[in-house]
């Protein structure tokens, strides 16, 4: 363990040099505003923050200087027209030119997604995007992690039926006894969590290690996946959707029938709307406290973080040398209480289907 | 001094509203979150034995607070970036 921690703070130390370094030869000449380049003139903080937590169709890596090096993803569209493209995003060279009809829109209401041109460069309509773009990746990349690591830990446990435990079992297997012990049964009772287990075993795996792979900023690790509303929109669905498919008599005869006071269901039905509302309302706000969670942390990291451009703009490079280290200690105690809340919320996200699994099939008393 | 109000309404008020709204939404959260930290306190403060318990629950219900509280958030962003015009 000393070995370990006295690795981990040498690279960090290292990566905060880095970073110092960096911000210091960082040279103010970019104010000039005279470069038609990639860089913008100064530095546009909203621009570099947004562009860092959102989606892309290429995966950047790094930027030395001018040049960026960044991996190049399949784009796959489908247009009314001219039928199924398959290419590589680079083919866009960053958004500067249209290929095959299809361009980047730079402005307008379609900013930043892939339109329809012709000739002209006049948008002429919107091709159907199935693009492998860096949320997807990132989600793929994960998976693929996920289905290996829990193969492994089932052949192992299989293996080892009635002897002691080995390997990467040690460490999933107490999640997973967690996950029945602490969140299926309470919510669903020991008669029924069976049936909910593998789902909830799922969701709670997916969003854990989604959230902290969103961390890492590594290449292949590093994609924003659970800090993207469309993939915590899915997420909340198929919670929505078991819980609806699964729902006995009794759970539907609460929602329309409740047992409250007549004059709240006669003549205007109060209490059936409010529950019926209520149906839609606990997967959306599952959907919203994921995604945001994980999309402020990011968001925070990324702020702090050009904070050191923002100073060195407007103080010349001592101003960006200056604020290095206190960007940089906000920035690691923040990815150290993401780590946190990636569990917290992964935990909040699997107790809260459970309870909504466990009311949908709760018997009569 | 009309004239003065309607260039006001004229400039930002929706960025106006939207940050207020964040401020107010972070103070509910707080106020919350705070009431939930104390009681935790004393009751772990009566029956150290059952603070495994307290611990978890406590950290349940600030997470279903902090949702909330995100909520508004992201109104208020989706107002900045959606609202005037």
């Amino acid at each position: 363990m000393n070995q370990a921690g006295k690795l981990l703070f040498l690279c960090l130390f290292l990566i905060f040099c880095g970073m110092v370094l960096h911000a210091a030869t960082q040279s103010p000449e970019n104010v000039t505003g005279t470069e038609t380049g990639h860089e913008a003139a100064s530095f546009d903080a909203g621009k570099y923050v947004v562009e860092h937590v959102s989606d892309a169709h290429e995966w950047h890596i790094v930027t030395f200087g001018k040049t960026h090096v960044s991996i190049p993803l399949p784009i796959l569209l489908y247009s009314k027209t001219s039928g199924l493209h398959l290419f590589l995003s680079s083919r866009f060279q960053h958004g500067h030119s249209a290929y095959k009809g299809f361009a980047i829109a730079t402005e307008g209401q379609e900013e930043g997604k892939i339109v329809e041109v012709n000739d002209a460069g006049e948008i002429i309509g919107k091709p159907f995007d199935l693009s492998i773009t860096k949320t997807v990746a990132g989600a793929l990349i994960s998976a693929v992690i996920l289905v290996l690591i829990l193969l492994a830990v089932a052949r192992s446990a299989v293996k080892s039926r009635g002897k002691a435990p080995s390997g990467l079992q040690n460490l999933i297997e107490p999640v997973i006894l967690f996950v029945r012990d602490e969140i299926a049964i309470p919510a669903i009772g020991k008669k029924n969590h069976e049936r909910f287990l593998p789902i909830l075993l799922s969701l709670f795996f997916i969003i854990l290690i989604n959230n902290l792979f969103g961390l890492i900023p590594v290449f292949p690790l590093g994609a924003n996946v659970t800090g993207n509303i469309s993939v915590t929109l899915v997420l909340a669905l198929i919670t929505f959707f078991i819980t609806t498919f699964s729902g006995n008599k009794h759970y539907w005869k609460e929602i329309f029938n409740p047992d409250v006071p007549w004059w709240m269901k006669f003549p205007v039905p109060l209490m059936p709307f409010v529950e019926f509302f209520g149906m839609f309302t606990k997967p959306f706000v599952l959907m919203v406290r994921l995604f945001a969670n994980m999309m402020a942390g990011h968001l925070i990291i990324t702020v702090f973080v050009s904070l050191i451009f923002i100073f060195g703009n407007l103080f010349g490079s001592a101003g960006g040398l200056l604020i290095s280290p206190v960007s940089v200690l906000f920035s690691v105690f923040i990815m150290i209480l993401d780590i946190l809340v990636s569990f917290i919320q992964a935990y909040v996200f699997t107790l809260l289907s459970a309870l909504y699994f466990g009311m949908a099939t709760v018997e009569h008393h | 001094m009309t004239t003065l109000f309607v260039l006001l309404a004229e400039v930002a008020l929706a960025s106006f509203g939207a940050a207020i709204g964040a401020g107010m939404a972070t103070i509910g959260a707080a106020m919350g979150i705070g009431r939930i930290g104390q009681s935790a306190m004393e009751a772990i403060a009566r029956q150290p034995e059952s603070s495994g318990d307290i611990r978890s629950t406590m950290i349940i219900s600030a997470a279903l607070i902090e949702g909330v509280a995100f909520f508004a958030v992201i109104t208020c962003i989706l107002v900045i970036f959606l609202g005037e015009n």
